[in-house]
């Protein structure tokens, strides 16, 4: 992560609109998302959240003080200063003429990269790592002439035991207790935060 | 049962008797609905006036306001009342009808994304496309818009679940509603104590937070333990009583001299239940430079967002009130709040003879004969700066009007909701000649349901507020700020209701009386000298320090399209 981006991750709801009430915020807050990534957990009513946005540190405490008052946002946590494993995702199309095939070997064995497809003249080129890591990998293969690129986005979670989890009254499910969960939110929204 | 019980008895259960509201297509099985539940609704004649009665229902009620709309343009054209009440953190519960769910994304009839219209402007919504999910979400709705921060939800139906069998599950009506309390640490409160001891010029700046929380006893138990003064916001009038000794009245841009000279230059800022707005700062980076700020607030997002806190305590203004004035009084300097001399604003009213009639004037004449807990409900611009500044506002809730969004047409709708929430207080509406024509459709309402209220038209024919920018800003050039409006004792005659005018103060004094006399809607017009400014001002982005005030009065020169001394 650039010095400049703030990395949000957070605990959302699982249903049509979430995205598009956390994304509304960010923007009506005049900030900028540099990365984004929206994922089911291993609880299928919740989602997570992983956001970048190019602020700095006073800014991302508003936001995440904005976004914790979403009633959809369950936990949120800014995780910059963090001890993080951060993972991107990146296909990359090339160009990949007969003469530049071994030297493009050597750049995906040195990032742990895999080729992913291979064409007469081009070849994808799947690799994952942390967000500088994926931007000296383009940087690298740029010359051979890039065709394509998706990027996932970054996603990550903090190092050792404790991380962002559902506590115990978040992972009832009987509409009534979602009820009270959701009161209870609310409740805490006054509160700073989470992530406990 | 069908949905549309399940949706009045959800209203019901949250101990809401009245709903505000116009019928259409989307919203037609819940209307059939209301016919077999004892629920009160009156009929508006634009969606955003059902929205603006919800409001004013709910401020004066202290519960949730309810409106009802149809899909399409109903919600649109209510989308300015919650804009209002979310910026001015009102619980409104909105319920909108919407297509049937197998029409939703086919650009039916009346068919329109209500819930990412409104959602930079409530609190929450959610559209209902299945019965199961109708109840927890008329739930969530009532609790959403009560706990915490307050503020307007929305809940989108769609017609066939309006209309089908409800589902069967263990929703129960809300009841009584929890408020989002939060305990204050100690630890804060020390730090609190510490700020105290070394003030000698601290202020207290209450908010409409402190309304919201039902602390007004507490604020006043606070502020004379501690012997310091109370500015308030415009939302925060009927925090504190007007005329105690250590009420100093409104703050901001058109707050007395007296009042942000003190904030100018206070050591020690206590802030509850308010969210530092520019038109209560003026230029930040010049805001009580000298002054170390308590900020208590609700919600936790304020704090820090304009000004920096150096203590936060995010609780509600009741609970911090209360723990607050367990700490020792600070020692405050006698000569504390400074007194400006010549700074009173209502003293130029001595100088006026009876050739002239202005609208301070007749907001004097209302504050005298108006009952003790009347209630005051304001639209926006001139006229509304001039209630806040020569009405006594009694502790309480007593005032309506819509601050943060300025919603213009905002005053006869929230009128009739404030009516309706407490049918033996005496109403005023205020409002220009602006706003009321904005509203005037309204006036069928009051006739409808015969609401004992008085409509007060500050009739300049201008667009006051505006106009005075241009004089002041854009020298003189009035750029379609001159209205005309209808006859208004003619309107009023056509829609059966007294109708009454003064054009000097002596007739406006009868008039008011009479109106107060009437039972049953009234609508007076009052015709004030057409150019009149509001003062004190402090030009936008300006510090708190250069305040504008009236031509001839004693620290003051501004004449129109002059620039004026500041005090």
């Amino acid at each position: 992560m650039s010095t400049r981006h703030r990395l949000l991750s957070m605990l959302v709801e699982n249903h049509p609109g979430v995205l598009n009430k956390v994304s509304s915020m960010i923007r009506r807050r005049g900030m900028n998302i540099t990365s984004l990534s929206v994922g089911e957990t291993d609880d299928e009513s919740v989602s997570r959240m992983t956001v970048a946005i190019d602020v700095g540190r006073a800014q991302a405490d508003q936001a995440v003080k904005q976004l914790y008052k979403l009633i959809e946002v369950i936990k949120i946590s800014d995780i910059t200063e963090d001890p993080i494993i951060d993972r991107e995702l990146v296909l990359c199309k090339v160009t990949a003429g007969r003469g530049d095939r071994s030297e493009l070997l050597q750049i995906i064995d040195i990032f742990k990269a895999k080729i992913a497809d291979v064409a007469t003249d081009s070849m994808v080129i799947e690799m994952s790592g942390a967000e500088d890591q994926v931007e000296t990998f383009l940087e690298l293969v740029r010359p051979f002439g890039i065709k394509e690129v998706a990027r996932s986005g970054t996603v990550a979670m903090t190092r050792g035991r404790e991380g962002l989890r559902l506590s115990a009254k978040h992972q009832a499910r009987t509409p009534a207790q979602q009820d009270l969960a959701a009161a209870e939110r609310q409740r805490r929204s006054a509160g700073v935060l989470v992530g406990d | 049962m069908t949905g549309a019980d399940r949706m009045c008895e959800a209203i019901l259960g949250a101990g809401v008797g009245t709903v505000f509201g116009y019928p259409g297509g989307a919203i037609m099985p819940f209307y059939d609905a209301l016919l077999r539940h004892p629920l009160r609704h009156v009929l508006v004649r634009h969606e955003a006036n059902a929205g603006f009665a919800a409001d004013g229902y709910a401020r004066i009620s202290g519960g949730v306001g309810v409106c009802v709309v149809t899909s399409g343009p109903g919600a649109t054209n209510l989308a300015t009342a919650l804009a209002s009440a979310f910026m001015d953190s009102v619980p409104v519960v909105a319920i909108t009808g919407q297509v049937a769910s197998h029409l939703v994304g086919t650009d039916a009839f009346q068919e329109t994304d209500v819930t990412g219209l409104t959602l930079p402007v409530t609190k929450w919504s959610t559209v209902v496309r299945h019965a199961d999910e109708l109840s927890p979400a008329l739930h969530r709705a009532f609790a959403v818009a009560v706990e915490g921060r307050p503020g307007p939800v929305l809940v989108d139906v769609c017609k066939d679940v309006q209309a089908g069998p409800a589902a069967p599950d263990g929703w129960e009506p809300v009841g009584q509603m929890c408020r989002g309390h939060r305990s204050v640490d100690g630890a804060s409160l020390d730090a609190v104590a510490v700020l105290l001891r070394g003030a000698q010029r601290p202020v207290i700046l209450a908010g409409h937070g402190v309304l919201q929380a039902g602390a007004e006893a507490a604020l006043l138990r606070l502020a004379e333990h501690w012997k310091v003064p109370v500015a308030t916001t415009l939302l925060g009038l009927g925090a504190f009583p007007e005329d105690h000794r250590l009420s100093l009245g409104m703050m901001g841009m058109h707050g007395d001299v007296q009042v942000n000279r003190t904030i100018d230059s206070a050591d020690l800022l206590v802030a509850v239940g308010m969210r530092f707005d520019d038109r209560v700062t003026g230029d930040l980076s010049k805001y009580a430079r000298n002054a170390r700020v308590v900020h208590v607030d609700i919600d936790a997002a304020e704090m820090g967002k304009n000004v920096c806190p150096d203590v936060a305590l995010v609780c509600d203004a009741r609970t911090a009130l209360e723990a607050l004035v367990t700490l020792p009084a600070p020692h405050v300097d006698q000569a504390w709040p400074p007194s400006v001399p010549g700074s009173d604003n209502r003293a130029y009213l001595d100088t006026l003879d009876d050739t002239v009639f202005v609208a301070p004037q007749a907001i004097t004449l209302l504050d005298r004969i108006s009952s003790d807990d009347a209630i005051v409900v304001t639209d926006v611009g001139q006229h509304q700066m001039w209630e806040a500044q020569f009405y006594t506002h009694r502790p309480g809730r007593s005032l309506a009007t819509s601050a943060g969004c300025g919603a213009m047409g905002y005053a006869v709708g929230a009128g009739m909701g404030a009516k309706l929430a407490a049918p033996h207080r005496e109403v005023w509406v205020v409002c220009g000649d602006g706003g009321f024509q904005m509203s005037s459709c309204e006036l069928a309402t009051l006739a409808q349901e015969q609401l004992d209220l008085t409509v007060v038209v500050v009739n300049n024919g201008y667009l006051g507020m505006v106009r005075q920018w241009q004089e002041r800003f854009f020298d003189r050039r009035y750029s379609f700020t001159r209205l005309t409006g209808p006859d208004l004792l003619q309107l009023a005659a056509a829609y059966g209701i007294l109708g009454l005018r003064a054009d000097t103060a002596a007739q406006a004094d009868a008039a008011l009386r009479q109106a107060q006399a009437h039972a049953g809607p009234c609508l007076v017009d009052l015709r004030v000298l057409a150019e009149d400014n509001v003062y004190p001002m402090i030009a936008p982005g300006r510090p708190l320090g250069e305040m504008l005030v009236r031509p001839g009065a004693p620290h003051g020169s501004e004449r129109p399209g002059l620039v004026g001394d500041t005090l």
